[in-house]
C-alpha cells in the first residue's frame, strides 16, 4: 500500500517538505562540530542508554491513547472474560491440558469420528444462518473480540497458540501489538461478546458427546469443544496455515452443535480429493456445508475456529472441529473424500492441499460457495479483525483485510513433484505482513525494505528449527516519486536507543511516546504538538514522520562533523595502448560532455581529471589557464601532487577548461604505445587529491595492473574454467586495494570502478577498492568500440545513469530493531564501522545491502519487532539529510507462522549474499553445498514440524513453493556454478551483484524471465504514460517452452536475449525485425528496428518497458539457432538438465532423498 | 644455590605466561569495546594485530626452552595451542602487515564472537598454565635440593626411585607430589621407598 506512492525519482529534491510552524531552524552548513572521524550523526549514540530501555508489555504498545481507538481498554478488559468463561464453563475448558497434546493427535483422533462430524456437518448447514445471524451481530465487533483473545493468553497458554496456527502470524501480532489478537479467539470471541460464556455452555450442552477436550488431540469430530481450541492452537496452526481458510467458520457456528451430524452427506461426496484426516475434515466438511458460517469463521482469523464448528456447535463444537480440519487440510493426504470436500468448499481452491484434490475439490466449490456465499462474504470482515484490533477499529473498512487471506494460502501444501507448473505467469509481489491494517498500511515499502521472515519467530531455537535465514534486504536510497521531507529544528528520537520517532510508536498521551525499539518513555518536544500539515496543534500523531514508514528530515547541525562537503566527482582514466585500442576514452569523453551541465551539485561543485599508464598524468585546469596543462609524474613509488590547488576546480567556473579537455583527451594518447598500468599508485594519487575534501572517484581500467604499487599477477588458469573442482582464487591476491580503500573511506572518498577488459584483471583484487569503499563495479567484458557495439551501447547508457543519478556524499547507515533482535552479518559495499553502523563515503540510488540478523533475547512479550534503517548524507546541494525507514513485522511462536511468512525471493537473496562470503572465506563447493542444504533443511523442517499428515512426494508450503527452483538457479547461475566454463572476472563479478544488486534485480540474475513475444498482444496490457505494454506470460525456464515457430524474449538482468526460432512465424519477422525470412536475420544484431507496424511497437514497448524498471541498461541478443550466443542463452534454462548440473526434477529428487533420510 | 636447567624454564615460563594472561586480557577488552562501539575497527586492528606475533613467538619460545630441558609433558600439554597458533596464523585473511585481524570482517558476528571465545579460553589456559609452571617450578627446583639433600647422606639415592612428599616452596601448604628419577636412574631401580620430607 505504502509502495504505491514511490517509484523511480529521487525524493529528495520531489518531496514535499514540511516545516514546523513554531521553530524553524535552517540547517546551517557551516556549523562543524569539528569531530575528526566521520560524519555519523550517530557518533553521540550511548550504547548503554540502549540497553537502559526496558520492554514493555505490548498491551501498553496497543493501547495508544492517540489511537481513535479509544475502545482498547475496554477491549482488554472484555477478554478475561471471554477467556475465562471458556475455560470454566465446561469440561471443555478444563481440557485446556488438552492443548498439550493436540497437535499431533487431533488426526487421529479426527478420523475415528469423521462419521458423526459429517452428520453434524449437515445439521450445520441450517444453523450456519442462524448462528451467523448470531455471530454476526458482533461482527463488527470482530476485533474487540480478536483483542479479548489476545489479553486471554496469558490466562491460556495454548490457546494462543491455537490463534497461530493458520492465520496465526496475524493473530500473533495482533495480539499484542494492537490488542486485536487472533483467529482463535474469533469464535470464542465472539462469544466473549456476545455473552461469551453463555454461548459456551449451550454449544456444550449439543455437543455433549464430545468431550471438551481440544479439538486435535480429541479426535472424535462429533464433540466439539471448541473453546478449548485455542490452547490447542499449535498443533492445529499448521493445518489452519494450510487451510487457510479454514479459521473462517468458527464464530456463525457455534449456535448449533446439532448441525453437527448433518454434515457427513454433504462433505463426503466433496471431499473425496481431500485429506484423510476424515473426522476433523467430515466435520469441517459439515461446516463448510454450513460453510456460509465457516467462510466467516476465517475472516475471523480464524486460527482456531473451523467453518464447521462455528456452524454446529456454536463456539465450542465449531471450533473443535475447525482444528481438525485445518489439520487434515494441512495434510494433503486424501483419506476421507467426503469430509475434505466439505471443508474445501468453504476454501477456495487454493487451499486445498492434495494435488490431486483441487479437481475433486473445485466442482464442490461452486455449490458450496453458492449456499454460502452470503457467509462467505462476511469472512472478509473477520479477516481483518486478524490484522488486529486497532486497525479494525479504525479502518471500518475490512475489505482491506482480504488481503490477509493470502496467508492462508502461503501454507497450502504443494507437492513438488506432482506440480509442474508453479511460476507464477505475473512477477512475484512481495508477502505481507500480517500486522493490523492500520500498521500495515503505514509499513515500509518492500522494495526499499523486505524481510526474508515476515512474521518473525519468537527465539532463536525457533529461528533454528525453521532453517531459514533471517535477514533484512535493503535498498535504502531508491530513487522515490513521493517522499515527505521534514525540516525542523529538533528531530524527535528516543533519548536512549536514538531511534527516529516513527508510526509503530505509541502515544502514551497527548505528552509522551513510547519508543518501539526500546520501549523507554519519551517526553514529545512541545515543537512537536504542532502538525505542519494540517496546521493544527495537539495532534502528535497526525504529524508525517508518524504517517510515513519512509521520511526525509533535512538535518540540523549538530548531525554535521564538518560543513556540508561540496559534491567533488574525480575521474582516473587508464591511457595505457590497451585502453586506447578499446576506444572507450571517446565514449566516457562525449558522455561527460553531454552530462556535464546534469551532473549533481550546486555552485561549489568540483571536478578533476587523472590519467595514467605507466607514468601519472595530473590535469592543471586552474581558471585563467587558456588551455589545460598536462603535468606528468613519473616517479610512481612516491607518488606526490604537482599542483594540489588546481588539480580539483570548480566545475563552473572552469568548464570550459573542462570541456576543452574533455574533446582533446581522446586526442592525447591515440599514439601511446605505453602498455604498463600503474593503477595503484594512480589511485593513491587520486586518493591524495579527494581526502581533503571526500567526494567520488570514477576509476576506469582495462587491464590488469602491473607496475608499482598493488600490482597483480594473472591467477586464471584457462583450463579451471570449466572445472568442476574448488574455483581458486576468488579472494584478493593483495591488501593494498582493501587497505587503501579504508583510507578512501576514513576520508569520505568512494571509488567506482569501470572495468573494461577483455582479458582477466582480477576483478577479485580490484574490486576490493570499490567494495569497501562503498563505490560500485561495472564490468564490461570484451569491450570494444567496433567489435562488440552491445557493450558500447551498454556503456553509454550506464555512464549516462551513472553521471546523472543522485548522490549522497559523506553518508552513514545505521539500522536498529527492537530490543532483543541483532545484526549478524551485513552484506553489500560499505566498511561495517560497529555492530550496526555502516560508513558509506558515498550513497547512490542503485544500491542495495542485506542484513543478516539473530534473535539474542527471547522476544517473548512482544507483539510486533520493528527495524529502522537511518541513511545520513550529504546530498549534492549541500544539505545534511537523514532518510529513515522503519519496517514493522509480527513475532509470531508456531513454525507454521513463520513458515506462512516466509518470503521466498528476499531469502534466496540473502542466501546468495551469506554464499558469496561463504565461497570466499571457505570454497565454492563449501557454499553450493550449504544453498543445497538450506532447501533440504527448511523443507524437511516443515514436513517434520508442521505438516501433521506425512505423505510421500516433496512438499513445501505454498510460500516456498519456488524455492527449490530458486537455490537450483543458484546453483547454476554464473557465480556458483561449476563443470561451465566460466572467466573468474565474470564469476566475482556475478558475485558482487548478487551482494550489491537490490533485491529486485538480484532476482532477475537468478531466475531470469522468459516470455513469448512473436504473438503479443494487448490484453491484459498495461498502460503507462499513453504506451499500451503487453504483458506476455513467465515462462518456465525449459527448453520444452520454446517453439521453433516461436521468438522468446529472456531478460536475465543484464542482458536480453531475443531467440528466434527457425521456423518462426513469418509476420514476426518482417514486422519485427524487418527481415523478409530467418535466414536474413543477421547474426549481430542488438537493436529492434524502429518499424511502424503494431508488433513492432508492442514489442519494443515491451522491452522498454522492462529496461526502465532498472536503472542499468540491459543488452539485446538476437539470436539465431547458430548464434555464438545461444550457448549462454541456453545456460539459463534452468530447469533442464545439462552435462554438468541436474535438472529441476532431478534435483527435487534429491532434496527428496535427502530430506527422507 | 643452583638452578637445573628446567627450573630455569618454568620460572621463564611462568614471567613469560604473566605477560601472555596480560595480552589475553588486553584482547578481551578490546573485542568487548568493538562489540559495543566503544572503538573504530580499524583502530582496534591497528592495536590489535601488533601484538599477535608477539604473543605467538613468546609461546613458541618457551615451548622451545621446554624441548631442550625435555620437559615433555610440560611441552605435549602446550602442543595444541602452538599447533592452534601455527593454524591461525597460516589461516589468517591477506594482509600485508603481520597480524590477524582484518578490520572489514572483524565486525562480522561470527568472527567477533569467535575472537572472544579464543580471548577467554587463551585467558583460561594462561592462568591455568601459570600455575603449573609455579608448580612445576617449585618441582623441579625441589627436585634439585633433594637430590642435594639425598647425595649427601645416600650416596645410592640414584639406585631409588623417590617419592617425594613435598612441601611446596612457600612452606605453607603441604601437597603431595611424585618425582620421578629420570631414566638413567629408573632403569637401575630395585626398590622403591619413601622418604618423607618435612621442612628445610
Amino acid at each position: 500500500m505504502s509502495t504505491a506512492g514511490f517509484n523511480s525519482q529521487n525524493g529528495t529534491g520531489t518531496g514535499q517538505t514540511y516545516t514546523n510552524g513554531p521553530s524553524q531552524n535552517p540547517v546551517s552548513l557551516q556549523q562543524l562540530p569539528g569531530v575528526s572521524y566521520g560524519m555519523t550523526h550517530q557518533s553521540t549514540f550511548n550504547p548503554m542508554q540502549a540497553k537502559a530501555s526496558v520492554a514493555s508489555g505490548p498491551g501498553l504498545y496497543s493501547s495508544g491513547p492517540y489511537q481513535p481507538i479509544p475502545p482498547v481498554s475496554s477491549y482488554q478488559s472484555v477478554p478475561p472474560p471471554s477467556s475465562f468463561p471458556a475455560l470454566p464453563g465446561q469440561p471443555l475448558l478444563t481440557s485446556p491440558p488438552m492443548g498439550g497434546p493436540p497437535s499431533h493427535t487431533p488426526p487421529l483422533s479426527a478420523s475415528p469420528s469423521p462419521g458423526p462430524r459429517l452428520t453434524s456437518a449437515q445439521a450445520m448447514p441450517p444453523p450456519p444462518a442462524v448462528s451467523t445471524g448470531n455471530y454476526y451481530a458482533s461482527p463488527q465487533q470482530p476485533m474487540a473480540t480478536a483483542w479479548q483473545y489476545n489479553t486471554p493468553p496469558l490466562q491460556m497458554g495454548p490457546p494462543t497458540s491455537m490463534s497461530t496456527p493458520p492465520s496465526a502470524t496475524v493473530a500473533n501480532h495482533v495480539n499484542p501489538a494492537l490488542g486485536s489478537t487472533v483467529p482463535p479467539p474469533p469464535q470464542t470471541s465472539s462469544a466473549a461478546y456476545g455473552s461469551a460464556p453463555v454461548l459456551h455452555s449451550v454449544t456444550h450442552p449439543p455437543v455433549p458427546g464430545m468431550p471438551p477436550t481440544s479439538l486435535h488431540g480429541y479426535t472424535q469430530p462429533g464433540i466439539a469443544p471448541p473453546p478449548v481450541n485455542p490452547i490447542l492452537s499449535h498443533g492445529y496452526q499448521p493445518n489452519r496455515a494450510l487451510y487457510g481458510a479454514p479459521p473462517t467458520g468458527p464464530p456463525p457456528t457455534g449456535p448449533l452443535p446439532s448441525m453437527k451430524s448433518t454434515p457427513p452427506p454433504t462433505g463426503p461426496p466433496l471431499a473425496n480429493a481431500p485429506p484423510p484426516p476424515p473426522k476433523a475434515d467430515a466435520q469441517c466438511g459439515g461446516s463448510v456445508n454450513s460453510s456460509q458460517l465457516p467462510t466467516e469463521s476465517d475472516s475471523q482469523e480464524g486460527d482456531i475456529e473451523c467453518p464447521g464448528m462455528v456452524a454446529g456447535n456454536g463456539l465450542q463444537a465449531s471450533s473443535n472441529y475447525n482444528h481438525v480440519d485445518n489439520k487434515t487440510a494441512g495434510r494433503p493426504q486424501p483419506g476421507s473424500p467426503g469430509q475434505h470436500l466439505g471443508h474445501y468448499p468453504s476454501l477456495p481452491p487454493g487451499y486445498q492441499n492434495a494435488p490431486s484434490a483441487h479437481n475433486a475439490t473445485s466442482p464442490m466449490h461452486p455449490a458450496l460457495q453458492s449456499t454460502t456465499q452470503p457467509y462467505a462474504q462476511t469472512p472478509q470482515p473477520y479477516q481483518q479483525p486478524p490484522g488486529g484490533p486497532g486497525p479494525a477499529q479504525l479502518s471500518p473498512s475490512l475489505a482491506a483485510m482480504s488481503l490477509q487471506s493470502s496467508t492462508p494460502e502461503a501454507l497450502r501444501v504443494v507437492n513438488l513433484l506432482q506440480e509442474r507448473n508453479l511460476l507464477p505467469p505475473t512477477p512475484i509481489p512481495a508477502p505481507m505482513p500480517c500486522l493490523p491494517q492500520d500498521l500495515q498500511k503505514v509499513n515500509c515499502n518492500p522494495e526499499v525494505f523486505r524481510c526474508t521472515l515476515t512474521s518473525i519467530p519468537q527465539t532463536q531455537s525457533l529461528l533454528n528449527k525453521a532453517k531459514m535465514p533471517l535477514g533484512l534486504l535493503l535498498h535504502p536510497f531508491k530513487d522515490l516519486s513521493q517522499l515527505p521531507v521534514v525540516t525542523s529544528s529538533t528531530i524527535v528520537r528516543c533519548r536512549s536507543c536514538r531511534t527516529y520517532i516513527n508510526p509503530f510508536v505509541s502515544f502514551l498521551d497527548q505528552r509522551r511516546w513510547k519508543c518501539n525499539l526500546c520501549y523507554r518513555v519519551n517526553d514529545v518536544p512541545e515543537e512537536f504538538m504542532y502538525n505542519p500539515v494540517s496546521r493544527a496543534y495537539g495532534e502528535p500523531h497526525k504529524r508525517p514522520e508518524v504517517q510515513n514508514a519512509t521520511i526525509e528530515f533535512i538535518a540540523p547541525s549538530e548531525y554535521m562533523l564538518r560543513p556540508p562537503q561540496p559534491a567533488v566527482y574525480l575521474f582516473v582514466l587508464d591511457v595505457s595502448h590497451n585502453a586506447v585500442e578499446t576506444g572507450y576514452l571517446n565514449v566516457f569523453c562525449q558522455s561527460l560532455l553531454d552530462n556535464i551541465n546534469a551532473l549533481p551539485g550546486d555552485s561549489r561543485t568540483k571536478v578533476g581529471f587523472i590519467t595514467f599508464d605507466s607514468t601519472i598524468h595530473f590535469y592543471n585546469l586552474q581558471e585563467g589557464l587558456s588551455q589545460p596543462q598536462m603535468l606528468i609524474v613519473s616517479d610512481i613509488e612516491d607518488i606526490f601532487l604537482p599542483t594540489p590547488d588546481s588539480l580539483l576546480v570548480n566545475l563552473n567556473e572552469c568548464k570550459e577548461l573542462v570541456q576543452d579537455l574533455l574533446k582533446n583527451l581522446p586526442n592525447l594518447f591515440q599514439k601511446t604505445m605505453e602498455t604498463q598500468s600503474a593503477l595503484g599508485s594512480a589511485l593513491q594519487a587520486a586518493f591524495k587529491l579527494l581526502s581533503p575534501t571526500g567526494g567520488r572517484m570514477s576509476v576506469f581500467q582495462t587491464q590488469l595492473p602491473n607496475l608499482g604499487v598493488g600490482a597483480l599477477q594473472s591467477r586464471e588458469d584457462p583450463n579451471q574454467r570449466a572445472s568442476a573442482k574448488d574455483i581458486q582464487h576468488l579472494s584478493p591476491a593483495t591488501d593494498f586495494y582493501k587497505k587503501l580503500a579504508l583510507d578512501c573511506s576514513g576520508q569520505q572518498v568512494a571509488v567506482d570502478l569501470f572495468l573494461l577488459s577483455a582479458q582477466y584483471c582480477d576483478l577479485a583484487s580490484l574490486g576490493c577498492i570499490s567494495r569497501y569503499s562503498a563505490g560500485s563495479v561495472y564490468y564490461y567484458p570484451s569491450y570494444h568500440h567496433q567489435h562488440n557495439p552491445a557493450q558500447v551501447e551498454r556503456f553509454q547508457k550506464d555512464l549516462k545513469r551513472y553521471l546523472t543519478r543522485k548522490i549522497g556524499f559523506e553518508a552513514v547507515m545505521r539500522i536498529r530493531c527492537t530490543k532483543g533482535l541483532s545484526i549478524h552479518t551485513f552484506h553489500g559495499n560499505f566498511f561495517v564501522r560497529s555492530t550496526d553502523l555502516l560508513s558509506l563515503p558515498n550513497v547512490n540510488p542503485d544500491a542495495g545491502f542485506a542484513v543478516q540478523m539473530s534473535i539474542e533475547e527471547n522476544l517473548d512479550d512482544m507483539q510486533v519487532v520493528s527495524f529502522q534503517a537511518a541513511l545520513l548524507y550529504t546530498s549534492s546541494k549541500g544539505e545534511r539529510r537523514i532518510r529513515v525507514h522503519t519496517l514493522c513485522l509480527p513475532v509470531v511462536n508456531s513454525l507454521s507462522d513463520i513458515f506462512a511468512g516466509a518470503d521466498v525471493q528476499a531469502i534466496t537473496g540473502l542466501l546468495a549474499c551469506m554464499a558469496v562470503d561463504r565461497s570466499v572465506t571457505a570454497s565454492l563447493s563449501d557454499a553450493r553445498d550449504a544453498m543445497t542444504n538450506a532447501a533440504i533443511d527448511s523443507l524437511a523442517s516443515y514436513r517434520q514440524s508442521v505438516l501433521t499428515i506425512q505423505q510421500p512426494g516433496l512438499l513445501a508450503p505454498a510460500c516456498l513453493r519456488l524455492f527449490p527452483l530458486y537455490i537450483l538457479a543458484l546453483l547454476k547461475q554464473k557465480a556458483f556454478r561449476t563443470g561451465t566454463s566460466t572467466r573468474l572476472d565474470d564469476r566475482v563479478f556475478a558475485m558482487c551483484q548478487l551482494k550489491y544488486q537490490p533485491l529486485a534485480y538480484a532476482m532477475l540474475m537468478i531466475h531470469p524471465a522468459l516470455y513469448r513475444v512473436d504473438d503479443l498482444t494487448d490484453e491484459g496490457a498495461l498502460n503507462i504514460n499513453e504506451r499500451t505494454i503487453p504483458q506476455p506470460r513467465v515462462l518456465q525456464l525449459s527448453v520444452e517452452k520454446l517453439n521453433r515457430e516461436g521468438a522468446f524474449l529472456m531478460d536475465t538482468g543484464m542482458i536480453m536475449y531475443l531467440w528466434v526460432g527457425r521456423n518462426c512465424n513469418p509476420n514476426f519477422l518482417t514486422q519485427v525485425l524487418g527481415v523478409p525470412s530467418y535466414t536474413a536475420v543477421p547474426d549481430n544484431l542488438y537493436l529492434l528496428p524502429d518499424l511502424d507496424t503494431a508488433e513492432s511497437q508492442r514489442t519494443r514497448a515491451f522491452i522498454g518497458w522492462l529496461r526502465d524498471q532498472r536503472p542499468f541498461s540491459p543488452t539485446l541478443h538476437i539470436i539465431k539457432d547458430e548464434s555464438q550466443l545461444k550457448s549462454s542463452f541456453m545456460q539459463n534454462m534452468i530447469e533442464d538438465r545439462t552435462e554438468a548440473a541436474l535438472s529441476y526434477y532431478e534435483f527435487l529428487l534429491h532434496l527428496q532423498q535427502q530430506i527422507s533420510k | 644455590m643452583a638452578f637445573t636447567f628446567a627450573a630455569f624454564c618454568y620460572m621463564l615460563a611462568l614471567l613469560l605466561t604473566a605477560a601472555l594472561i596480560f595480552f589475553a586480557i588486553w584482547h578481551i577488552i578490546a573485542f568487548d569495546e568493538l562489540k559495543t562501539d566503544y572503538k573504530n575497527p580499524i583502530d582496534q586492528c591497528n592495536t590489535l594485530n601488533p601484538l599477535v606475533l608477539p604473543e605467538y613467538l613468546i609461546h613458541f619460545f618457551f615451548c622451545v626452552m621446554f624441548f631442550c630441558a625435555a620437559e615433555w609433558l610440560t611441552l605435549c600439554l602446550n602442543l595444541p595451542l602452538l599447533a592452534y597458533h601455527v593454524w591461525r596464523y597460516m589461516s589468517r585473511p591477506i594482509m600485508s602487515c603481520p597480524g590477524l585481524y582484518d578490520p572489514t570482517t572483524i565486525m562480522n558476528a561470527d568472527i567477533l564472537a569467535y575472537c572472544q571465545k579464543e580471548g577467554w579460553c587463551k585467558l583460561a589456559f594462561y592462568l591455568l598454565s601459570f600455575f603449573y609452571y609455579l608448580y612445576g617450578y617449585e618441582t623441579s627446583f625441589v627436585i634439585f635440593w633433594v637430590r642435594v639433600w639425598v647425595q649427601e647422606r645416600t650416596p645410592h639415592i640414584c639406585q631409588i626411585r623417590v617419592s617425594v612428599i613435598l612441601i611446596p616452596f612457600g612452606g605453607l601448604d603441604s601437597s603431595v607430589g611424585e618425582i620421578k628419577s629420570s631414566s638413567k636412574y629408573s632403569s637401575t631401580t630395585i626398590k622403591p621407598k619413601r622418604i618423607n620430607i618435612v621442612r628445610w
